[in-house]
């Protein structure tokens, strides 16, 4: 283990806990309060005119991430979660509601000090666009080394050699340009870029997406060590519920803006109680197993709710309560909480399939062929 | 020397050294992937060199005047001939160079170095200052350099210098705009987010992450104008509002030959043909470097 390296930064960065004592440090790290992040679209309506309408990509979201959490926000295309994601790092302002950060609103601590820029860390979807094209790997490393004053210029040499070889890469792509790696190289150096920022919240975006099998176990294996050693809080964003479950203790799925389930990862697999759960559920393929039809029609217009319920449009147990007043998320067990009036209890769930088991990412070989410390 | 050996014969080549060798013709032969470029960099590196020793290359003094040779046809004496006032237009097309190249450079830095500010700041700045310079270069590129190289020397007026300030102005316009539109695509590019989400300061940004991405393509854009600064400078010259006689300026002289074409066709046919052959070999040599070093198609060893 690399302990000296990040080890003792876990306690230290958190902004409130010297002031604040023991208080601050019970606080969840990010805590979303009813936020709402609407944009202004305008759109044509007739013969040279345009509707203003304001379409809200976020809608009332309640999240809590304790320290140490590890929490996956699952959801398809366009049900808000880069939006949430923008709000959580305060790049976007939550049009209502608050987004919190150790109690405090995420745009202040932003602009107050540095220490949220180092605490909290993004590892982006698309890598290779997060890197400077004109920076060697060296550069591109040292940059939050030097800016957060984490070591001398000296000692950079050093250090991005140990983040290089905490992530896998060999020594000598140090003096490479981004262009010159491939898909999970790239990924490789913006996790180390990530990491030598010492942060203690880890947030990533699709951050295995679109690599091949074998790239994708190993970074999942990086990543769950990193958890493990760094005592990270783990923010993972995903729409593949293998790699949710193999990484993420917690499970937050979202629609059309909303939360819509929230629980540990295992028992909102297994016993999915909101509908849309369930059909993301059914929609993962398994192996030997025809995939169903999991859902019927469209994602509605984010323009166009319907009143009530918004998922009642695709439901498969729409009842007519559901058409009148929109559920909110309410809790149904210890730890759980589902925005559904009529959620599915553990009847409803015949026989589903382990999904650790079957999700090509976390059946790989654990550790095995995985990344060499 | 073993080393000299080993990689004549293929059979001891080690394993790296291999692999090495079968990488390099990707990388090596610009010369002979580009055959054309080769011979249009040995040419404008032959006009340099004009420029650079013209007193020791050029045969008489570019500004001598002879009765005897008036309007000599191209000859042992005068390889190309001489002009009304028996000027030999070998040693003024060489000298000429000097002036020709001069011009086209220092005006192009000038137009690069104006078109890099006012593109950056038209780039980077937002509500009405990004306004008022984006009418500014508008403005500016609605009069074609030409014509806007005339206003500025009716202002200024004539002069070697006033012409490299003329023309280097009248490329601010295409250099900014380029300059704009190279800064709008890189800070939206999600590099210069992740550098706002680290809390780096804005103007570290700039100067760190969008002046190298910006620089490069600026570069490219330098080689490829350097041939348009000087096709202006030379209208100039040949309109008669550029550089003044008797200096050795290309189109000065075709300007001065233009009465006597149909006797004397040397006279202006001369420079004429050094102009188009400069600048088609920097046409040339700027095409294959902006296909070499174009951003997009660049490969980091």
């Amino acid at each position: 283990m690399t302990e000296p390296l990040l080890g003792d930064a876990v306690p230290a960065a958190a902004p409130g806990a010297g002031s604040n004592g023991i208080a601050a440090s019970d606080r969840p790290v990010f805590e979303l309060l009813d936020v709402e992040k609407r944009f202004a679209v305008s759109r044509p309506a007739g013969f040279l005119k345009r509707e203003k309408r304001s379409l809200a990509a976020l809608d009332g979201v309640r999240l809590t991430v304790r320290r140490g959490a590890s929490i996956a926000l699952v959801g398809e295309s366009g049900s808000g979660k880069s939006t949430l994601l923008r709000v959580l790092l305060g790049l976007a302002e939550p049009s209502d509601g608050k987004a919190l950060y150790f109690g405090q609103p995420v745009n202040e601590v932003r602009a107050q000090s540095r220490d949220f820029a180092r605490s909290v860390a993004m590892i982006y979807q698309d890598a290779r666009a997060s890197l400077d094209p004109r920076m060697t790997v060296t550069a591109l490393i040292a940059e939050p080394l030097l800016h957060f004053g984490l070591c001398g210029r000296e000692a950079v040499g050093e250090r991005v050699a140990a983040l290089l070889s905490r992530v896998g890469l060999p020594a000598e792509i140090a003096e490479r340009y981004p262009a010159a790696l491939s898909g999970g190289q790239v990924r490789r150096v913006a996790i180390a870029r990530a990491l030598a920022a010492e942060p203690t919240v880890l947030i990533a975006d699709e951050a295995v997406s679109g690599l091949d099998v074998s790239t994708q176990a190993q970074l999942l294996n990086l990543l769950r060590r990193l958890k493990r050693e760094m005592g990270l809080t783990l923010l993972f964003i995903t729409h593949d519920l293998g790699v949710a479950s193999y990484l993420c203790e917690e499970i937050a799925i979202m629609y059309l803006g909303r939360i819509v389930e929230t629980g540990p990862t295992d028992a909102v697999l297994s016993a999915p109680a909101h509908p849309y759960s369930r059909a993301l559920r059914h929609a993962a393929p398994e192996f030997f197993a025809p995939i169903t039809d999991p859902l019927e029609g469209e994602i509605p217009s984010p323009l166009d709710l319907p009143t009530g319920c918004r998922f009642a449009s695709r439901c498969p147990r729409v009842e007519e309560d559901c058409l009148t007043a929109e559920p909110i998320l309410a809790p149904i067990a210890p730890g759980r909480t589902v925005a559904c009036r009529h959620p599915l209890d553990a009847e409803d769930h015949p026989a589903l399939p382990q999904i650790t088991a079957s999700a090509p990412a976390a059946g790989s070989p654990a550790g095995g062929a995985g990344v060499s410390a | 020397m073993a080393v000299g050996e080993a990689s004549l014969d293929p059979s001891t080549v080690p394993a790296g050294k291999a692999a090495a060798r079968a990488k390099k013709p990707r990388r090596k032969s610009l010369f002979l992937r580009r055959p054309f470029f080769s011979l249009a960099l040995l040419v404008a590196l032959g006009f340099v060199l004009c420029a650079v020793f013209a007193p020791f290359i050029a045969p008489y003094d570019p500004t001598a005047q002879s009765i005897e040779a008036m309007m000599a046809p191209p000859g042992p004496d005068h390889l190309l001939g001489t002009d009304s006032f028996g000027k030999d237009i070998l040693s003024r097309i060489i000298f000429g160079a000097r002036y020709a190249l001069t011009i086209g450079i220092v005006a192009v830095l000038i137009g690069a170095g104006g078109g890099l500010v006012l593109g950056l700041a038209a780039g980077l700045s937002t509500g009405w200052l990004e306004w008022a310079l984006m009418r500014l270069i508008d403005s500016i590129l609605a009069l074609p350099s030409l014509i806007l190289a005339i206003a500025i020397i009716a202002i200024l007026g004539q002069g070697v210098d006033k012409v490299i300030l003329a023309v280097g102005i009248s490329l601010v316009g295409p250099f900014s705009r380029t300059v704009r539109s190279d800064v709008l695509q890189v800070k939206t590019q999600l590099f210069i987010e992740a550098a706002h989400l680290m809390s780096i300061p804005r103007l570290t940004v700039i100067r760190r992450h969008i002046l190298p991405n910006v620089f490069f393509p600026l570069l490219v854009q330098i080689t490829v104008r350097i041939s348009e600064a000087i096709l202006v400078s030379s209208s100039l010259s040949f309109l008669g509002i550029g550089v003044t006689p008797p200096t050795p300026d290309w189109g000065l002289m075709i300007a001065e030959g233009r009465g006597f074409v149909s006797f004397a066709p040397w006279m202006s046919g001369m420079p004429g043909m050094a102009l188009a052959i400069l600048l088609v070999a920097l046409a040339i040599v700027g095409d294959a470097v902006r296909e070499e070093f174009d951003p997009k198609l660049k490969r980091a060893q």
